[in-house]
Formats: structure tokens, sequence, C-alpha cells
């Protein structure tokens, strides 16, 4: 295939991916609808056991066949979505013949796709995490949708400061932290929604909201702390190498670039997170909060530092 | 580690004899300290740490760019003064910004020193024996065994050390403990955020940086007078800068054909000063490096060159200045040729300023760059003639007149052309400005920064601890062997705890799962001598 059909190849298979991965959402929630809440078993309490480092709740061994056959079918689309999405990044890659991460567009659309992988991973690894395909698949169809609407950009040659092996090195490491946190932000959010819930259900209410049917609140926090805690050393690797990057670039190895500046805060962020998670009086919903801040600072970072800062970092290539 | 305990009651203390005023200053700082080297604190300073960089990315920075602060200066002209005063264009190097990293740092070394003994001797130690109640930790659960309470405890004390436990035997219990990597990774992660710290200062300290534009066939020499811009550390001695000279050979851009750059390069030529006979070619991404200091490219343009020729013969031949590119996919670059001195009285001076194209596209008189290579170079020049402030003793740009001059009345326009090579333009006077080509200039950047190995280090090894810490699990296991009630045989009671990431379930289950199969198949094979229970404790 020429370059050009490469090209439109993978402008194609990015269409594909946000409608296999739309669809994945529908059978989500067919099967949040249909599954009957998930039993729990009771969560021993070890004395002096930390909290949040429970046993592992049931696997949703309750749930009813038909959710249970959705769930099999979101999975599969998911996994479908995933497929396409990754051609997307492999199309490109060849259409230009470089590696597909020199601009916004392709940054962006290879971050979300590590956040599906790593989320199809946990899902396949422990299968009551499929209940929260939707909230992970939501906000990755809603990304998908921006970046095609405000960030495309052509397949074309990277300018000269990218042509070096620190893109493979500081980019990749970059797209992966990225899309890990994200997955593990979403489990935050997910997690503040559940304590919320699991608050009221002890107070008496019956709140019956799709809440009821996501795994218990112990296991989302253990899966965004599992998550952040396999991302900061990959963040922490990706500012190190850039900053060797930058000292061959630019003549600097740190220079407060606000790329730089906000890469350090979430990193610190990150750092606040790990350590209220482990300390007393911060551990639970404020920790959980911290990494939803962490969550927040990643995504300012790609945004609003790309398209309103100036500063070195500014490869965006979106007009 | 501190950990903070939850708030106690405050107990209904008799009342104390009154404390010498020492004693009470002593008591304060005390608290002061330990409430400093608290986690809780620590998260505090965290937050505050990265607050603290916000704004340094929100508003210019004078580290960045002084004409992004000077634009800010001129558009918030009331708001500016203020946020200057709270050093708000100087973030990083206010003395709020290191007042919250120096507190941290203290407070991270005040908690990771005690850390740091404890953990010496808990490494040197034996593990605890095994608490009272073993079956009220997180995982632990009862094997039945046919064997003596002896035996049974030799087969959990072998598969314990195929799994690199240490393991201590005690009177008919046992303990063991792996893990102790995890806290040296701790431990080495945070002394290595200390010395990533002093190496940024030392670089700061002892560090500095000098810019210059060269044409080529020129050159520059690594002393402060020399640089277009430069700044030093507190520390550095003018006298100490490295000796050493660079000569800019030849400077090449290239392009992609759809105009995106390629590559920049400058071959140059460089040593000591008279002798800068070694050549290398820098360019992006490629910087020279010598020992403690690196030379890079960090941009590059046009000089365009004029033959000046006055109507009484005297003439500049072929004089390249700078012009500099304002725009940096086209190369459209601005600039401007200062003449002082051609007749001796200084009140007739001669003032250029100039629009250069490296390939330019004249509509309706205007002249426009459309490429960044110089396939057909045009300028626009518009010539002034009075007097030029050159002696006032106020500094000037090289690369522009001052407009003051010229809405003064100092300076007056006396002609104005487009031209292409070879081309000239005469002025009222006779006075004849030619174009006569270009050369091409790079930006060079002179770096020096003794720290810079040093935050490598550091990094390396703060990653390498991160990891330990991260990936490495702190486990405890425990045993007790008592007899079985009624028949004979042993009760094993078997706990886990651990420290760390992940759960600890499923890795007991498989440690109870192995230790079922081995007493079995212990108790079905004839068993070697081995250790009897009234063994003293041991520790390996
Ligand atoms: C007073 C300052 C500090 C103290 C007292 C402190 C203490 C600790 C302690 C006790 C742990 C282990 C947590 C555990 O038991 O699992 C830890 C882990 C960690 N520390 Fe710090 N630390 C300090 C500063 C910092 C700073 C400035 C950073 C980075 C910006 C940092 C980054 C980390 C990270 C990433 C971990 C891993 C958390 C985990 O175990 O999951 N620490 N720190």
């Amino acid at each position: 295939m020429s370059p050009d059909e490469l090209a439109s190849l993978s402008d194609s298979l990015f269409s594909i991916s946000i409608a296999l991965y739309s669809l994945a959402m529908v059978a989500f929630s067919a099967q949040l609808a249909f599954g009957r809440r998930a039993a729990r078993t009771r969560e021993l309490v070890g004395a002096g056991g930390p909290a949040g480092e429970l046993p592992t709740e049931a696997p949703a061994a309750a749930e009813g066949g038909r959710g249970r056959r959705w769930g099999t079918v979101a999975m599969v689309l998911a996994a479908l979505g995933a497929v396409a999405h990754g051609g997307v990044l492999v199309a490109r890659g060849l259409a230009a013949d470089r590696l597909p991460w020199g601009n916004m567009y392709e940054f962006s659309t290879a971050t979300v796709f590590v956040a599906v992988v790593a989320y199809l991973v946990f899902a396949l690894r422990a299968p009551g995490l499929r209940h929260i395909g939707l909230f992970v698949l939501a906000p990755v169809v809603l990304s998908m949708v921006l970046i095609g609407l405000f960030l495309y950009a052509e397949a074309g040659p990277l300018v000269a400061a990218l042509r070096s092996y620190w893109l493979a090195i500081h980019v990749s490491t970059a797209i992966i932290g990225f899309g890990v946190f994200f997955v593990s932000g979403i489990a935050s959010v997910l997690y503040l929604a559940a304590t919320r819930h699991e608050e009221r259900v002890a107070a008496g209410e019956r709140p019956g909201s799709l809440l009821s049917r996501l795994p218990g609140a112990a296991a989302l926090d253990r899966v965004a702390h599992r998550t952040a805690v396999f991302g900061f050393p990959i963040w922490t690797f990706t500012v190190i190498a850039g900053a060797i990057w930058a000292e061959a670039a630019w003549g600097r190895f740190w220079g407060w670039d606000p790329k730089e500046t906000w890469a350090f805060i979430a990193w610190v962020v990150y750092a606040a997170y790990l350590h209220a998670r482990t300390t007393a009086g911060w551990r639970g919903t404020p920790a959980a909060w911290v990494n939803v801040v962490g969550l927040g600072v990643m995504i300012f970072n790609l945004t609003f530092v790309n398209m309103v800062s100036t500063g070195l970092h500014s490869y965006a290539g979106v007009n | 580690m501190t950990i903070t305990a939850p708030p106690r009651p405050p107990a209904a203390a008799p009342p104390p004899a009154r404390p010498s005023s020492g004693r009470r200053v002593a008591g304060l700082l005390l608290r002061w300290w330990r409430r400093l080297t608290a986690m809780r604190t620590a998260i505090v300073l965290l937050f505050l740490l990265a607050l603290a960089a916000v704004p340094g990315s929100l508003l210019p920075q004078r580290s960045l760019s002084q004409n992004n602060v000077n634009q800010y200066f001129a558009d918030h002209p009331s708001l500016a003064p203020v946020l200057d005063r709270l050093y708000l264009f100087d973030v990083f190097s206010s003395p709020w910004f290191a007042a919250v990293y120096l507190l941290l740092f203290v407070s991270l070394i005040g908690c990771v020193l005690p850390r740091g003994l404890e953990h010496y001797r808990a490494m040197r130690a034996a593990p605890p024996p095994a608490p009272r109640n073993l079956l009220r930790l997180p995982d632990a659960g009862e094997l039945p065994t046919a064997l003596p309470a002896g035996q049974a405890l030799d087969v959990v004390e072998e598969e314990l050390r195929v799994r690199r436990f240490r393991v201590v035997r005690r009177e008919g219990e046992l303990s063991a403990e792996k893990g102790y990597l995890k806290e040296t990774g701790n431990l080495l992660f945070h002394l290595s955020l200390v010395a990533l710290l002093l190496g940024l200062a030392g670089g700061k300290l002892w560090g500095y940086e000098g810019s210059i534009l060269v044409t080529e066939g020129q050159g520059f020499c690594n002393s402060f007078q020399q640089y277009d811009t430069y700044s030093a550390g507190p520390l550095v001695d003018s006298g100490d800068l490295s000796p050493l000279c660079v000569d800019l050979e030849d400077f090449r851009a290239e392009y992609e054909d759809n105009l995106t750059a390629a590559s920049f390069t400058a071959d140059i030529g460089y040593g000591a000063p008279g002798e800068e006979g070694r050549t290398t070619t820098i360019g992006v991404n490629d910087p020279l490096r010598l020992d403690g200091d690196r030379v890079y490219t960090t941009g590059h343009g046009f000089s365009p060159t004029f033959t000046v020729t006055r109507p009484d013969g005297t003439s500049l031949e072929d004089v390249s200045v700078p012009f500099l590119p304002s725009d940096q996919a086209t190369m459209a670059s601005q600039g401007a040729l200062k003449v002082p001195d051609l007749r001796p009285d200084g009140e007739d001076q001669l003032a250029v300023e100039g629009f250069f194209a490296p390939t330019g596209l004249v509509q309706g008189g205007v002249l426009t760059s459309v490429d960044p290579r110089p396939l057909a170079p045009q300028v626009a020049l518009v010539a002034y003639q009075g007097y030029l402030g050159l002696d006032s003793g106020i500094p000037q740009s090289v690369y522009s007149l001052d407009s003051a001059q010229i809405d003064r009345g100092s300076l007056t326009e006396v002609g104005s052309a487009n031209l292409s090579v070879g081309e000239a333009m005469t002025l009222p006077d006779g006075t004849t400005i030619a174009f006569t080509g270009y050369r091409q200039f790079a930006a060079f950047q002179y770096s020096h920064d003794p720290g810079q190995l040093w935050v490598l280090g550091s990094s390396i090894a703060l990653l390498t601890g991160l990891l330990g810490m991260l990936l490495l699990r702190r486990e405890r296991v425990f045993a007790r062997a008592a007899a079985a009630p009624g028949d004979g045989g042993t009760v094993l009671t078997l706990a886990s705890i651990t420290r760390g990431s992940g759960e600890n379930a499923p890795r007991f289950a498989a440690l109870t799962d192995d230790l079922t199969n081995a007493l079995t198949a212990r108790r079905s094979a004839p068993r070697s001598p081995g250790p009897g229970p009234e063994d003293p404790p041991r520790v390996s």
C-alpha cells in the first residue's frame, strides 16, 4: 500500500474503533442492567490488617447468565475495538515511516490505546472488574471523539528535534504511564462513588442505582493503587528520560519549561497519592481525591500546556 | 517511618512543676521537629511544592523569556509590579519556593535517617517471635499432620528457606522474614532525592551558560565579554572559564518536501585560543561534549551582506549583519544595518532597517517569504539618515533601530527599496546600498554544569530504589506446632503478614498447599536426621 492509502486506512480504523467501543459500551450497559447484584463475600478484617489490603471480594459469582453473556460480548467488542485502535497506530507509523507518536493526535490516540489495553488486562485477570467496563469505555469514547475532532493532524514527517532514539524511549514510556494513570484515575473516581453508595446503604437507604453492581469500594481502591504503583516508576522514568533528552536537544536537562513543570507537578501529586494511601488520616477517600487530582494534572498537561502555553515542548501539530 | 497515631484524647495530666524556660524551649523545638518529620507534614509539603510550581508555568518567567516578561509588564502595567514583588516572574528561584523544598528535604532527612538506623538494626536482628494468637493475623490457618512437632517445623523451615526467607527457630515455633531489600530500596529512594537536590544546587552555583550568534566564517571564544547573553552561578569565577574557541565553518539546514525541517548541522572547528584545529559537526540533538562543557547550536538564520558606497567613493565592502528570523516556517527575518562613521563629523549617519526573505515574493510592492530555503533571496530596505545615538550611552539592540530616534526626528527616512542579490539602491545624497548576497548564521550556546552527572547518577539510584520499594514485598511467616488433642500428631498453626503492594491471600494459599504436600511426602518417606526442636535459635 502507498503511504496515502495507509494514512487513510489509519483514519478509517480510527472511526471503526470508536464504533466498536461504542457497541461495547452498549453491551456493558446491558450487562449492568441484566446482571443481578454481585453478592460479596464477607470481607475479612484481620486484626491490625491495614485497610484496603483486604482479601479479594467474590468474583461476581452470583451474576445472572444473561448478564454474563452480555459481559462476554462487551469484552469481545472492546478487544476488537482495541485491535482496530492498535491498527490506527500501526498504519500511521507505516504511512509516515516512523514511530506513530510525533504529534498530539498520535500521542493522545496511543495513550487512550494503552488505557484500553490496561483495562482489558485487568478485566481478564480479575473478571469481577468487567463491571466497570462502561465507566472505562465512556471516557475512552469521549476522548477518542474529541481527539478526532480537535487534534487530528495529517500523517507527515517529524521535525528535526524529534529525530532521535529518545523519541522511542521518552514518548513511549510517557504514553504507557499516562494510559495506566488514566485507568487508575477512573478506578479512584468509581471508588469515591462506591464509597458514597456503601455509606448510604449502611445508613439504611436503598439507592437503586447502577453503583450497586460495581465491584466493592475496597476492590476499586486496590485497582487504583496497583495501577498507580505500576505507573509511578514508569512516569519517573519518563521524566528522567525527558531530562536526558532535553540535555541533548535544548542545552539543559531541566529548565522549568511549562511541560517540564507540569510533569513535575504530576509526579509530586502521584508521590503524594502513594504516601497518602499508607498514612493514617489520609487513607481512603482523601487519597482517592489525590489520585483524581493527579489525573486532572495529567490531562491539563496534555491539553492546556500543549495548546495554550508556549514552550520548547511544542510539537503538538495542532493549528 | 513516622506513622501518625490517631489523635489521643488529652489526658488529664497532673499539673507538673513549672519547667525551666530552657527545657520549655527544647520541648517546643522537639515537638516542632516531630511535627515536621511526620508523614502527614510531608504530604502537605509535597502538595505545597506542586502548588508552588503552578504560577511558574502560567506566568511568563525571566529564566525562560525576558521578552515575554517585558510584554506582560506592558500589558498589565499596574498588576505586573505587584506580581514581581512576589517573585512571580522568578518562581523557581524565589525564596518561598526554596522554603518549601528546603522544609520538605529537612523533613525527609529527619524521617529517613532514624529509619535507616532502625533498618540497619532490623537487618542484623532475628525475625521477632511469633505473636501469641497467630489466628488473628490477616492470613492464618491450621494444618494437621501426623509428624511430630519438631519434624513438622523442619518441613516448614525447609519450604521457607527454599523461598529465601530468613528463618529462626524458637521453642516450638518458627519466625521467618524476607524482603529487607524493600526497605533498603525505600531508603535509597529517599536519600537519592537528597543527593539529587545537592547536585542541582551545585550545578546552579558553579554552572554558567552563554549564547552568541555566529555568522559563517566567524567564531567566538568562551568568555563572558563575548557572549550576547550569559548567566552564571554566584560561585563562578570568570577567570576560570575553560579556554575554548569555536569557529563556524559551514551551516546547513535541510528540509523535507513539505518544508518540515529535517536537520540543522554546523561544521565547526574548535580548540584552545589560536588553535581551533579540531573539526566536528554538531546539530540538533547532537552537541559537542568536552569534559564538563557542551556546545550546542540552538538556532539559525541568515546574515545578508551589503556594500555601502558613499558619494565620495569611500565604501564598506560586504558587511554581513545577522537578521533574526521572525517566522521559523518561512525564515522571514528582520534586522538592521547601522553605519555610524562613514564621515568623521558624526551628524550624517546611515541606518537601514531590513526584511530578508530567503525565497521572496513581491505582491503589491510588499515582500514576503514563501520558503525557508534560500532559493531567491530578497531584501526590503528602509534607509534613514541622521544621528543614531550610539554614543549616547543608552544601550541599543543591534537587530533593530530605536523607534524613538525616528519619532524624535533624529533619523529621517531617505529611501526604500526591494532588492534581489546584486541590486542596489541609491539615496538622494548619492550613497548606494548594494545587496551582495547572504551567509548563514548559527546561534550557539555554551554550557557548563558540573552537577549534571551527579544529578543523573542520583536519578538512576532514585529509580532503582523506587523499583525495589514498590515491587518487592516484605513478608513475615510464623508457625507454631502444638500436639494435637487426642491421638497424637501435631497441629501446625501458620500465619503470614506482608507489607507492600498486592494481596497476600493467594500466596499464602499457595504456601499452605505446598506445605501440605511436603508434610505428606515427608510422612511417607523415611526422614533423614535433622535438627530437633531442642536446637537453639539460629539465624541465617
Ligand atoms: C518528609 C518527607 C518524606 C517522608 C517522611 C517519606 C516517607 C516515606 C515512607 C515511610 C514511605 C513508605 C510508605 C510505606 O510504608 O509503604 C515512602 C514511600 C514513598 N515515598 Fe516518601 N517520604 C518523604 C518524602 C518523599 C518525597 C519528597 C517523595 C517524592 C516526591 C516521596 C516519594 C515516595 C514514594 C513514591 C513512595 C512509594 C509509596 C509506596 O510505598 O507505595 N517521598 N515515603
